[in-house]
Formats: structure tokens, C-alpha cells, sequence
């Protein structure tokens, strides 16, 4: 039996074709409208609401609690402030990703993870000897995100959220709901995600619907984030990586310079895990890059046009492996995909082998095309594909 | 009849003698099964023991059957059906329960209930596991090299081995290492910190061999029970339609299809050998039947003491199979059942639907490992478990042809129960040990008394008498360190052949053993089809 969040009772009426999916155990909206395109839509357009409850949550406190985390990611977690938050992945010894996700500090000694999957034996493991408390708060603490251009406006309606600056938190109250309010999403838009105690969620949802409805709020599904975080160029682990504690084999896992994340690597931090492999890696040069991939339209269309037919395009994202290949060699594969509706181009992620990551590179993507596969043209592009002014400002 | 001739002649129709049969016949050659019973399959049968309930006697549940056996011989086509097993369910000690289901999510929550950390653990020792079997593999479908010969074909595989250990990397190596030498309970407890999960999972290491979860050695046979996950079978355990019966009659349909004659009621006596060669076998109502090449699947001990005189055999083979161990330690109870049990710890979840989902896995008796070790310690000394572990399923939740509508068989695996008891197993021993059994998931299942309608307990010395498996050993003598690979059955005899030459050997006494697995059965048979009807001894020699 699959779990509901602490949404449900809000959300599950809302979903008008029964189309929901897994996520970490939940169950979860994909779209609540038959078609995500509305929903999309509100994301770049006004304002999401999207139940990100599934995400697991770690509460670490205690005077080794930065010094514990600090020694177990990328980022340098001494400097961040109370109340900033880091977007880091962690890695293994041999520095391969593990999970990734954010660290909000919450006070002086009190931090919050959250995670793709399970990590508290990691965490567990890491904090041997370590005055520091580690606690599991996944299912007390309800999670939401309100995402689009009209998102502060909204939330400035219910709470003061005028000067919180990107990647920073604040603790507030929504109509006397004590809430988490961090501007921070998986959208790569003006956003927030708001962390609540699953005992009051409904009011909190009620409390941000009713305020966000002068400003066309649309509750918004997995479906319409997914088209999102692939425009935002964001990985998601199990589809564009897979955790070094469950790849299978050597070529599964990846190093935070393959998948895009050099810019979390602090080069001037003390040890953590990882970080001899990391930097030996660094030093030579890694051997894969993690890239975004824009596919020629006209290719496209003129391989649809061999079959008579205009070109098909995926209406939701998908998740899958498609070959990329350069003069006739495979120099990589694609792991996420879909029409941007915005950008009016079909975007892929993909992993490519070294010397292949310059944006501009010409390559050619494997894809169906009427029931035959066929390389079309594509372009080597730098991540993020989408990234508006407003979502720093 | 006595004057027909066949190519080959297969003594017992278990299921390796039906894999190894089918095989012969498939390369050709006119192929005769002997069976001693009136149906097939050795310890893989389907009984009605009570009218309108039938029992998988013995062998109950399937995973390791060789993937390219079902492929090979295409078993699905004969019959072959595996309904999955879901889940796995211990009660504990303190009324409360550990379940293990199908769905991973699921899964892991309720690991998490107890042990956070064992939940994510679980994933990582799955993996390992996985690793491991996958260094198993390879072992298992090969035949044994001789390390101690020097012909260029045991020289060619040691080689072929020692590359694939080598591949395996230091870690995984040293991995493979601990498991071929720890206890499983030590081995698990690297891991786990939730003794019930630790005892659940350590009882595959007790299966069928006279060990404890604290003794050395059991590891091993906690990966043999992994065994069966990869391939694309990661749903491990489950149950054929018709019950395990089924699966002997869709190979032994498959030897037919094959060309393969197989007859029940024909009792093979001896194995007959004229001048170091095997001519044929004797039967027991006098009839000869010759063949220049014999095939024993039966157990090490009837292949070289029973079927064939010592005289013609090695001193030292007949020294090792002398020295090799059986000791069945397992017993088996097949319940009829007018309804279903209701177990207390699922009871009081008032959950119904999930009571009828546990009542389609496993019920595992395996509360602590010192529950598993107490368990060991009487038969240790002598006696049967006074509270045995035991795997309980009920094959009629999953497979409603087992009984008659809305009645219930349930099948109790029990160990342990030595061949050896105290005083000896009579009729009254029997049934104290049914009774102690009954007890046992009493203190579980309080209704399961008065739901009994029929009661078939089986002892070792039962299984022996019935199936012909010496002293009632599930595999055909123990999955233990020194009687694995190029040791199983003896040192220098692993290869299938005999020093007597055309005669051979099939059953789960020769690598790899153990389960319904037929890897045996076949790699014989591809031995015999590939290299003729001659011997060929220690690389060449022998006889």
C-alpha cells in the first residue's frame, strides 16, 4: 500500500483522472486536470502549488551538527548563515554521488536535509563519535511548493516574504500556522517551499489556495514539475543518476563533476567525504559531463515527413535512455526529455563523454520514430535551458 | 521388456533425474527413467493425502530452478506455471510482527518500524547479496575442475576461475570469502541490528543442514537461498500450480517429448558391472535391462555403497562417500485445514485485508536467533526442537486447486528434527513431534487446533523411507563448505563420472546440489552427450 501525504484530503478530490504515481513511497498527483498543460502553465505563467510532501527530511542538531554535515558534503556548510540555505549532493569515498538535496540552517546548531531517498544510516554512520542528534522528521513534516512569477505576491498576501532572498529561510506564520517559508524549488523559477507540521497542512493549503485565488494559483502535479526541472536543467536521482549505494556497477555511478555539480565542490573547505577522489578527478579532468541536449527541428521533422506524418511530440517528459552519438560513434545517452512548451524546443539531459561537452557540439539523438529509430540532429547546450532574472531578484 | 536396449538408463525419477533424462534423450540418445514410486519426482511431489487436500509432500517452493533449464526444455510449454510468493511474516515474541512484501516501499516502512536503520541497511545487503550470487553464477553451471590435476582441462578451468575471482575485485572477494566461512548469524549481524530480521533472514542459512545460526559454514547456505533471485526472478520464492508435483511432471513430459521413456513401480537393485564397465541395472523383480551407459541420481551413499559393489570402486571414493554427511535435520508437517488460521500478532492489527495478504506468503517461526540456536541445541544433543523454526505457507491461498473450496492446506517445514534421535524414531516419537510442532504455531495461531481435519507428520527417517533420500537429507547430503564443488560428492569424483565406466552420477549429491534446481541433473547430462559413453576417471585414467 502506497502512502498518501498530508495533502491528501485536499488534493485526492482535486484529481480529476486518477492519474497518480509513486514517489518515495507516496502516492502523488501527476496531473490533477487530464492534461498537465494548464498546470505547466501556472509554473511559468503565475503560480503552482505543488505537494512536495515525499521528499524525506532530517532534522541534525547539536554542537557536531555543521561539523557532521560539513564532513559529509560537497559544500562548505561552516559558511552557511542561519537561515540560508545549500542545494548540495554527497558523495562515497571513491566521490560518487550518493543523494543530493538541500540544507536549510534553521538555527545556530540546527539543520534540515532533505533527500531523494533514505539516508539516516549514512547520516548515522558519519556522525560516529559526534555530538549531534540526527532525527528522522519525514512523515511529521508536510511540504509544499508554490512556484511562478506571482508566487511572492501571493505569499507576501499572508506572510512577509518581500526581502527573503534566494536560497535564504525564514520562520514565520501563515494565518497563525507556524511555517518554514525558503525561497528555494525545483522549478528554476521565483519559488518557494513552505515546511509545515503535517498536523496543520490542510490549513496551510487552504490558507495559500484562498490566497493565491485573486492570482490564478493552480495546484500542479509531478507531470507539469518534471517539464519544469528539465527546462531548469535539474537532475533527479533513479532517472538522470543512480545513488553509488545502489548502482550495480562502476559505470552506474557518477562524480559530482559528471553530473553537472562542479559548482558545489568547494575548493576551500576541510576534508569531507570524497574529496581526494573529487580532486584527483578534478586535476585530470572528469571523464563524462552532464549536458543539456536541444534537438533540431527540422531533422525532425523531416524524419516524420519520410512517414507522411508532421512531427510527435511527447506531451509529458520522459524517462528513459536514448543514445547520442557524433560521427557515427555513441559519445553518450539522454536520460530525461520533452517538448518545452515555453521555449518551443524538444530538450533532453544527457550524459557525454569527454571531449564532447562544448555547447555548440553537433550530435545526433536516438529516437522512435514511427516505430523505427533514427538519429536525429541535435546540439550540445549548456544547462540550465531556462533561467529568468526573476527567480534571484 | 527385460530384452529391450537403451543408450541410457536413468535410476530414480527425481527431478534431476528427469532434467538429466530429458537432456540425454534430447542429444539423442534412447533413454530409459527408472523410477521406484508410482509417480515422479523424488522429493518434488504432489499428494493427495487426504481426500480433496493436496500436498506438496516434501519439496514445496520453488526459485533456483535453472533459468536455462526452463528455456532449454521449455518447461512452460509442459506445464511450468510459478505463482508468486509475496511476502514473508515472523511473529514476534512481543505479540507485535515483522513482514517482508512484495512491494519494496512497503517493505522498507515496515522494516523501518523497527529498525530505521535496518530499513536502509536492507537495500545495501540486497545488493551485496545480489553481488554475490552473481559470483556464484558462473560456478554453478560450470563443472567442477580437480585442483589437484594437472590435465590441461582442470588447469584450463582453474584458470578460467581464478580470472573470474580475480574480477570480482578485492571487495567483493573478500565479501565472497566471509560468506563461504562465517556463521550466518555473525555474517548478518555485520548488518542488521533487529535480532527477529537477522533470525528470519538466518534461518536460510539453516535449511537442510545440521548447523545452528551461530555456526560457521551457514552463511553458505544463506547465499544458496539468494540464489534463486537473479535472473530476472528477483521475486525469489514461488509456488508451482499443482504443486512441486507439477514441476517433475512437466519435465518428465518434456524427457517424453523428447523421446525419453519413463517408468514408475520399476525399482532398480543393482547397477550391474562386468570387467570395470556398467552393462545395465538389475531390478527388483528380477528383470535386467542393459545399457552401456547408467545414471544414479541418487544420493552419493545409494550410487557407490548400494547400487554398485565396493570392490569395484577406489578405496579412497569409498572412504569419502562414507565420510560424507547427511544428517536430515529437517521434518515436514502437512496440515489440512478446515479454514484459515488466524495468527494472533496479524489478528490484532484488525486489518483483514492484511491478514489475507500475509496468508498468501510465508509465516516464519523464527522470533530470535537464540530461538534459531535454542532450536539447534536440542537436536544438537539429540533431540527434536521442543519449539523448531519452521516455514509455514499455505499453498491453497495461492493456489485454490490444492483443496477443496474454502479449506486450506498448510505446509510446515520443521527444523529441526535429527535423523539420529535419542531412543530412536518410532510411531509415538513421531507424533510428539507433530505434536510439539502443533503447539508451536499454537502459540501463534491459537485456532489452529481445532481447524485440523488431517495431520501428515513426517521425520527424517520418513523422508528416507518414502523419498530414498539418505537419512532424510533435503540435498542429498549437506550444503556444507567441504562438500561443495570439486568436493561434492568426493575429492577427485565431482565430475559427474564414476571410476566405473558409462556409469554416472546426477543428483543433487553432485555440484551444485541442493533445491529444485536441476543444475545438476543437467550438467551431467551435457557431460555424458558430449563426451560418449566412456569414463574418464581422474583426467583419463581411473577404473
Amino acid at each position: 500500500m502506497l502512502k498518501s501525504t498530508p495533502f491528501h484530503p485536499r488534493t485526492a478530490p482535486l484529481v480529476r483522472a486518477q492519474t497518480w504515481r509513486r514517489w518515495a513511497g507516496h502516492q502523488v498527483a501527476s496531473a490533477y486536470e487530464p492534461h498537465p498543460d494548464r498546470e505547466y502553465a501556472a509554473i511559468r505563467n503565475a503560480a503552482a502549488l505543488i505537494d512536495v510532501s515525499p521528499l524525506y527530511k532530517y532534522r541534525i542538531a547539536g554542537r557536531d551538527a555543521s561539523r557532521l554535515l560539513d564532513r559529509m558534503v560537497t559544500r562548505n556548510v561552516r559558511a552557511c548563515a542561519v537561515g540560508q540555505v545549500l542545494y548540495t549532493p554527497w558523495c562515497d569515498a571513491r566521490g560518487k554521488v550518493i543523494d543530493d538535496g538541500t540544507i536549510s540552517r534553521l538555527g545556530d546548531e540546527t539543520f534540515r536535509l532533505t533527500s531523494a531517498e533514505p539516508n539516516l544510516r549514512w547520516l548515522s554512520m558519519n556522525a560516529v563519535g559526534m555530538d549531534v542528534s540526527i532525527e528522522e522528521v519525514s512523515e511529521r513534516t508536510a511540504a509544499l511548493a508554490l512556484q511562478g512569477p506571482s508566487a511572492r505576491t501571493i505569499l507576501q498576501s499572508v506572510a512577509d516574504v518581500a526581502s527573503l532572498k534566494y536560497f535564504r529561510l525564514v520562520q514565520t506564520t501563515i494565518r497563525d500556522i507556524p511555517v518554514t517559508i525558503s525561497r528555494t524549488g525545483y522549478t528554476g523559477d521565483l519559488g518557494y517551499e513552505l515546511w509545515v507540521d503535517a498536523a496543520r497542512a490542510v490549513p496551510l493549503w487552504d490558507a495559500v489556495i484562498a490566497a493565491g485565488e485573486p492570482h490564478g494559483i493552480t495546484p500542479a502535479g509531478i507531470w507539469a514539475l518534471d517539464l519544469a526541472r528539465i527546462e531548469a536543467g535539474l537532475i533527479m536521482l533513479d532517472v538522470d543518476y543512480y545513488s553509488s549505494h545502489h548502482a550495480l556497477i562502476d559505470d552506474q555511478t557518477s562524480s559530482p563533476l559528471e553530473i553537472n555539480l562542479a559548482w558545489t565542490v568547494s575548493a576551500n573547505k576541510g576534508p569531507y567525504n570524497g574529496r581526494r577522489a573529487i580532486r584527483a578527478e578534478a586535476a585530470r579532468g572528469p571523464a563524462w559531463g552532464f549536458v543539456g541536449v536541444d534537438v533540431d527541428w527540422s531533422s525532425l521533422e523531416r524524419a516524420y515527413a519520410e512517414r507522411g506524418l508532421p512531427p510527435q511530440l511527447p506531451a509529458i517528459a520522459w524517462r528513459g535512455s536514448a543514445p547520442l552519438f557524433r560521427d557515427g560513434a555513441q559519445i553518450g545517452y539522454a536520460t530525461s526529455g520533452c517538448w518545452s512548451p515555453l521555449l518551443k524546443k524538444y530538450l533532453a539531459l544527457a550524459h557525454v563523454k569527454a571531449p564532447h561537452f562544448a555547447a555548440g557540439t553537433s550530435a545526433q539523438i536516438e529516437l522512435t520514430v514511427e516505430h523505427r529509430r533514427r538519429r536525429i540532429d541535435a546540439t550540445i547546450a549548456k544547462l540550465p535551458f531556462f533561467d529568468p532574472a526573476r527567480k534571484r531578484a | 521388456m527385460s530384452g529391450a536396449r537403451y543408450d541410457a538408463i536413468i535410476v530414480g525419477g527425481g527431478h534431476n533425474g528427469l532434467v538429466c533424462a530429458a537432456y540425454v534423450a534430447r542429444a539423442g540418445r534412447k533413454t530409459l527413467v527408472l523410477e521406484r514410486r508410482p509417480l515422479v519426482g523424488g522429493a518434488a511431489v504432489t499428494e493427495e493425502i487426504f481426500p480433496g487436500f493436496k500436498f506438496s509432500v516434501f519439496s514445496y517452493v520453488v526459485s533456483l530452478l535453472r533459468p536455462e533449464i526452463i528455456r532449454e526444455l521449455e518447461l512452460p510449454r509442459h506445464g511450468l506455471q510459478i505463482l508468486p510468493l509475496e511476502s514473508t511474516v515472523t511473529p514476534l515474541d512481543d505479540g507485535d510482527y515483522l513482514a517482508g512484501w512484495a512491494d519494496p516501499d512497503e517493505t522498507r516502512r515496515e522494516l523501518a518500524r523497527h529498525s530505521p536503520r535496518d530499513a536502509e541497511t536492507a537495500v545495501l545487503f540486497g545488493r551485496l547479496m545480489h553481488h554475490m550470487a552473481m559470483a556464484v553464477k558462473p560456478i554453478l553451471g560450470m563443472v567442477p575442475p580437480d585442483p589437484s590435476s594437472l590435465a590441461p582441462s582442470d588447469l584450463r578451468a582453474m584458470l578460467r576461475l581464478g580470472r573470474h575471482m580475480r574480477g570480482l575485485g578485492a571487495e567483493r572477494f573478500h565479501a565472497l570469502f566471509k560468506l563461504m566461512t562465517m556463521s550466518s548469524a555473525d555474517y548478518l549481524d555485520e548488518w542488521y541490528e533487529f535480532d527477529p530480521l537477522k533470525a528470519t533472514k538466518s534461518a536460510s542459512g539453516i535449511i537442510g543442514t545440521f548447523l545452528g545460526p551461530r555456526s560457521p559454514g551457514s552463511a553458505y547456505v544463506l547465499l544458496h537461498h539468494y540464489m534463486g533471485e537473479i535472473d530476472g526472478a528477483f521475486r525469489a520464492w514461488g509456488f508451482q500450480r499443482g504443486g512441486t508435483g507439477a514441476i517433475s511432471e512437466a519435465i518428465a513430459s518434456a524427457a517424453r517429448a523428447h523421446g525419453a521413456e519413463v517408468r514408475t513401480d520399476a525399482t532398480v537393485t543393482r547397477v550391474l558391472v562386468r570387467d570395470g564397465r556398467v552393462t545395465g541395472v538389475a531390478l527388483d523383480n528380477g528383470d535386467e535391462i542393459s545399457a552401456p551407459v547408467v545414471v544414479s541420481s541418487l544420493d552419493p551413499r545409494r550410487t557407490f555403497l548400494e547400487l554398485v559393489e565396493r570392490r569395484d570402486l577406489p578405496d579412497d571414493l569409498v572412504t569419502g562417500v562414507e565420510r560424507y554427511k547427511f544428517r536430515g535435520s529437517s521434518g515436514k508437517v502437512n496440515l489440512a485445514l478446515s479454514g484459515l488460521p488466524r495468527f494472533t500478532c496479524l489478528e490484532r492489527t484488525r486489518d483483514e485485508a492484511l491478514m489475507i495478504r500475509a496468508a498468501r506468503g510465508a509465516v516464519s517461526i523464527s522470533p530470535s536467533v537464540a530461538y534459531l540456536e535454542r532450536a539447534y541445541d536440542d537436536a544438537k544433543y539429540g533431540d527434536f526442537s521442543r519449539h523448531p523454526y519452521m516455514d509455514i505457507v499455505i499453498p491453497s491461498m495461492i493456489d485454490p486447486g490444492m483443496a477443496p473450496p474454502g479449506k486450506h492446506v498448510m505446509s510446515v517445514f520443521v527444523q529441526y528434527a535429527p535423523y539420529h534421535l535419542n531412543g530412536g524414531w518410532n510411531g509415538e516419537r513421531r507424533e510428539a513431534f507433530g505434536d510439539a510442532v502443533v503447539d508451536t504455531i499454537a502459540r501463534y495461531a491459537p485456532n489452529i487446533r481445532s481447524l485440523i481435519v488431517g495431520r501428515q507428520v513426517l521425520t527424517p527417517p520418513d523422508i528416507e523411507r518414502i523419498t530414498g533420500l539418505s537419512e532424510g537429507n533435503i540435498f542429498q547430503g549437506e550444503l556444507a563448505l567441504h562438500q561443495l564443488f570439486f568436493l561434492r560428492p568426493a575429492a577427485h569424483w565431482a565430475k559427474y563420472r564414476t571410476p566405473i565406466r558409462g556409469y554416472w552420477q546426477c543428483g543433487a549429491g553432485t555440484h551444485p546440489g541442493g533445491g529444485i534446481m536441476g543444475a545438476s541433473g543437467r550438467l551431467a547430462a551435457l557431460e555424458i552427450a558430449g563426451r560418449g559413453t566412456g569414463n574418464a576417471g581422474r583426467g583419463g585414467g581411473g577404473g
